[in-house]
């Protein structure tokens, strides 16, 4: 007769599960309501719980961004060194960052530049946001160190927005000197299309379509936002293992425990 | 809280064995997860990747005149890069081993060839405050290196310890000519 | 006058201690042998799983702050520093935002179990009560928090709740302007902001104390809502609850893992990824899931001040819940009607949480005003009136005996109970 209590768990239960469930999802895919703008789904190799960053597709992004987005966008949160997440060697990133000046000192305290080190982070293309809006119609173009999660969409996003530049539809009124996005909020955004086939030309010699250097560019920037990516998802998996493990034990002692008991 | 059922074994008039076991294994895995939610708080304390990546320093040597050191700054540290005279090299040569605290022959604390250099981290063994003894008028002990004023160490011109309380040599950091009048330590 | 306590314990140095502060003898009293109903279900995990909760919490709050910079032009890169270059960084991070969330999660549900089954009637009203400060303090704390990785959501909200208290009449401005200590959400602000967020949690220890003492002179309730009549009615609290809470501490930490090693962000909002512009508004500002609710309840009132006394008046009004329900009866299993309106009550609920995450127009409104009229419905006018209208069901007798003369639950519902009875 001790059932009863059971009996109203196992039906209380789904019912509060359920509920919270439905607040937690309904509450936040409400967010990506505004605008109707769309970013299809695309598949990316870091998606899911075993995803990791395809390393040749990160490698050839990081030249789109270096050859193509860092003339206007800064990475200002991620170091050359960060690099090596991507599969670069170390020699290879001594060579990038040593290709690039940075701001210094001399000893008598004059500003003067020097190589930079991997230890250093990524230079930024304006010394500050308001030359940046000068050099770029008064727009500042966002720093894309964690673009990849400042956006709605993410990933998708970016790659939508990248391939999205379109002649605009009949009638469109396009400000002056902006350009039509079908994934940008309201389709009118500052900066032009940045790729172009063969804009860049791929070492390993894929062939740079402006969807592949979206898509690569997009890696690299999910990396970037990212670097954690793949050491957290490695150590989530094994976590949750144990944790499974360690749910079965106690439940076991649990029920040995409370054997004896008449509830 | 989670392994707080891991102590403490409840007698019971049945199925002891087994449920005692059960509590061992439940008990040891739930010490090895607290274990793991330990470690990496202990962890972030460590030297985060920006600061083991700070880890060289580069330093011109050209304008430092003989008999004198500058202070570089090395991972935090101050390193003394001294410009030798001729007589302290030689007083730093000659001194027998059995005579110092921490025996060292000069040649293994500099670099063959670049014996007017010496680069030594300038922390005092003892208890890590920085000596005296980089300009020519600074007090620099007995054996003309430096002086700590805290508690009176004295080092060599090699940077030996040559009068306690300090109980090692200055340590000499990891440093490379770069070209004749820049080194960069670490 | 003043004596060594006798202690019972045989460990030598654990009985010279609690001879001279008799804390073993305490815990063994409060937490050991403690009489605790033998009937809880897995509802009654949620205290247990909010204190492991707040510890966590604090644990890595504390971690966090070695590496925290409270300067507005410092701490969204201190913040992304810790992300990565400290060491396990990011674990602290998504560990402690996550944290917030699942203390939330974790003490809706606590209240929801309160609220079901009457915890709140005598003689429990002020364990409710401490209860409720608990949580004012939780919110406080959980915005403060959130205002300081200085990010564009970060900013707005620190505006916007900011600014609820210059609805205050008269002296609304000055307030502001004190709270601020300058004349917008500046770095003065973010500075006291950090320096309350890290006091509050211990003063949420203090109060959680007092929570306990509480609990343990009145016991606990239980799902039946009757009192404990003698010893067959209860356990030790150790190993029964003790093993009994460490399997919902082990499924709450699944869970927690699931959303920090899986989808840190997921209810995150990505204008916080976006540094703090005191220039530029984003186009749709939310806070955190959280408060949503009462985030709807404020917007649902077309007036400045009364969506601000709406809003704080949802959560007063559960100071006096105790004299507002006037029905004897404690537990909803034995209340048919309020056994419904509770679920209403959490669907108005879940509604303002789904209104408050969308733009205030069209339908939105429409269902906020609904949900937030039913909400003041519920505890003002229904749980009065259902005291008195309400049959409630034939209470058991006993917890050891709950059935006698006919069950208060359908005799068909055969449900395999997870564990055997």
């Amino acid at each position: 007769m001790m059932r009863t209590a059971h009996l109203f768990q196992a039906r209380l239960f789904p019912f509060a599960a359920a509920a919270f469930a439905a607040a937690l999802t309904l509450a936040a895919p409400a967010r990506a309501e505004e605008g109707e703008i769309s970013y299809p789904k695309q598949n990316w190799s870091f998606n899911g719980p075993f995803g990791t960053f395809d390393r040749a597709s990160a490698q050839r992004g990081f030249q789109v961004y270096k050859d193509v987005c860092a003339t206007c966008h800064s990475l200002q949160q991620m170091a050359y060194r960060a690099l090596s997440g991507i599969g670069i060697e170390p020699s290879a990133i001594a060579a990038i960052a040593g290709s690039v000046s940075v701001p210094a000192l001399t000893d008598d305290g004059q500003p003067t530049e020097r190589p930079a080190l991997p230890s250093d982070r990524f230079r930024s293309p304006f010394p500050n946001d308001r030359a940046a809006r000068a050099a770029n119609n008064g727009a500042l173009p966002p720093d894309l160190s964690v673009i990849e999660k400042a956006r709605e969409g993410g990933a998708d996003y970016l790659f939508a927005l990248l391939t999205g530049f379109r002649d605009p539809p009949p009638g469109f009124k396009l400000g002056d000197g902006m350009n039509y996005n079908t994934a940008f909020a309201g389709h009118q955004i500052g900066m032009p299309p940045p790729l172009h086939d063969e804009g860049v030309t791929y070492a390993d010699g894929t062939k740079a379509t402006v969807e592949q250097q979206a898509r690569d560019v997009t890696t690299f920037l999910a990396f970037a936002a990212n670097p954690e990516m793949e050491s957290r998802k490695r150590i989530g998996v094994r976590v949750i293992l144990f944790l499974v493990v360690l749910t079965g034990l106690t439940y076991a002692v649990k029920r040995k425990v409370w054997a004896d008991v008449d509830h | 809280m989670a392994d707080s059922m891991s102590a403490a074994a409840h007698p019971a008039p049945d199925g002891v064995t087994k449920r005692d076991f059960l509590k061992l294994v439940a008990g040891a895995t739930a010490a090895v997860g607290t274990g793991a939610i330990i470690w990496p708080l202990v962890d972030s304390m460590n030297p985060a990747a920006d600061v083991l990546a700070l880890s060289s320093t580069e330093v011109d040597i050209s304008k430092i005149p003989e008999g004198s050191a500058i202070t570089a700054v090395w991972r935090g540290k101050p390193v003394f890069v001294r410009h030798r005279t001729a007589a302290e090299i030689k007083s730093a040569e000659d001194v027998q081993l059995s005579a110092l605290i921490d025996p060292q022959p000069d040649s293994a604390r500099v670099k063959p060839g670049e014996t007017q250099w010496l680069v030594v981290i300038g922390i005092c063994t003892h208890l890590g405050c920085v000596p005296l003894g980089n300009k020519p008028t600074d007090p620099r002990g007995e054996w003309g290196g430096w002086f700590c004023p805290c508690h009176g160490s004295q080092y060599d011109t090699s940077g030996r310890v040559r009068h306690g309380p300090a109980p090692a040599n200055l340590p000499v950091p990891p440093y490379a000519f770069e070209n004749p009048t820049k080194i960069k330590i670490g | 006058m003043a004596g060594l306590h006798k202690s019972e314990f045989t460990n030598p140095v654990i009985n010279w201690i609690d001879t001279r502060m008799p804390v073993f003898t305490m815990i063994q009293k409060e937490y050991g042998v403690f009489p605790t109903p033998k009937n809880f279900n897995y509802f009654w995990n949620f205290g247990a799983l909010a204190m492991v909760n707040l510890m966590l919490m604090i644990a890595t709050g504390i971690f966090l702050a070695m590496n925290y910079t409270a300067h507005t032009g410092m701490a969204f890169d201190s913040v992304e520093r810790i992300m990565r270059d400290v060491n396990y960084g990011w674990l602290l991070r998504y560990g402690h935002a996550n944290g917030a969330s699942m203390f939330f999660i974790v003490v809706y549900v606590h209240i929801f179990r309160g609220l079901y089954y009457g915890s709140y009637k005598a003689p429990r009203e002020l364990l409710w009560m401490i209860g409720v400060v608990i949580f004012l303090l939780m919110m406080a704390t959980a915005f403060m928090g959130y205002v300081l990785p200085w990010g564009q959501m970060s900013y707005w909200g620190a505006t916007v709740i900011t600014n609820l208290f210059s609805a205050i009449p008269v002296v609304g401005e000055s307030v502001v302007t004190w709270l601020w200590g300058g004349f917008s959400v500046d770095n003065p602000t973010l500075n006291r902001f950090f320096s309350l967020h890290y006091l509050l949690p211990f003063v949420i220890v203090g109060v959680v104390f007092l929570h306990i003492v509480a609990l343990h002179i009145t016991g606990s309730g239980n799902p039946l809502g009757i009192e404990v009549k003698g010893p067959q009615d209860t356990l030790p609290f150790h190993p029964y609850y003790t093993i009994k809470d460490s399997v919902g501490i082990c499924v709450y930490f699944i869970v927690f893992a699931v959303l920090v090693f899986f989808a840190p962000n997921y209810l995150g909002h990505p204008d916080n990824y976006i540094p703090g512009n005191p220039l530029v508004t984003p186009n749709h500002i939310v806070p955190e899931w959280y408060f949503l609710p009462f985030y709807a309840i404020l917007r649902s009132v077309p007036s400045k001040l009364g969506g601000v006394m709406m809003m704080f008046g949802s959560i007063a009004l559960m100071f006096v819940l105790p004299w507002l329900d006037t029905s004897p009866v404690r537990s909803a299993r034995f209340r048919p009607i309020y056994r419904i309106l509770i679920w209403v009550l959490v669907l108005a609920m879940i509604t303002l949480g789904v209104c408050g995450a969308r733009p205030p127009e069209g339908i939105w409104v429409v269902l906020a005003r609904l949900a937030t009229a039913y909400y003041f419905l519920h505890f003002l006018v229904l749980l009065p009136l259902l005291g008195k209208l309400e049959r409630p069901l034939p209470l058991p007798e006993s917890i050891s005996r709950p059935v006698l003369g006919g069950g208060p639950l359908p005799g068909g519902a055969m449900a395999k109970p997870m564990e055997k009875a």
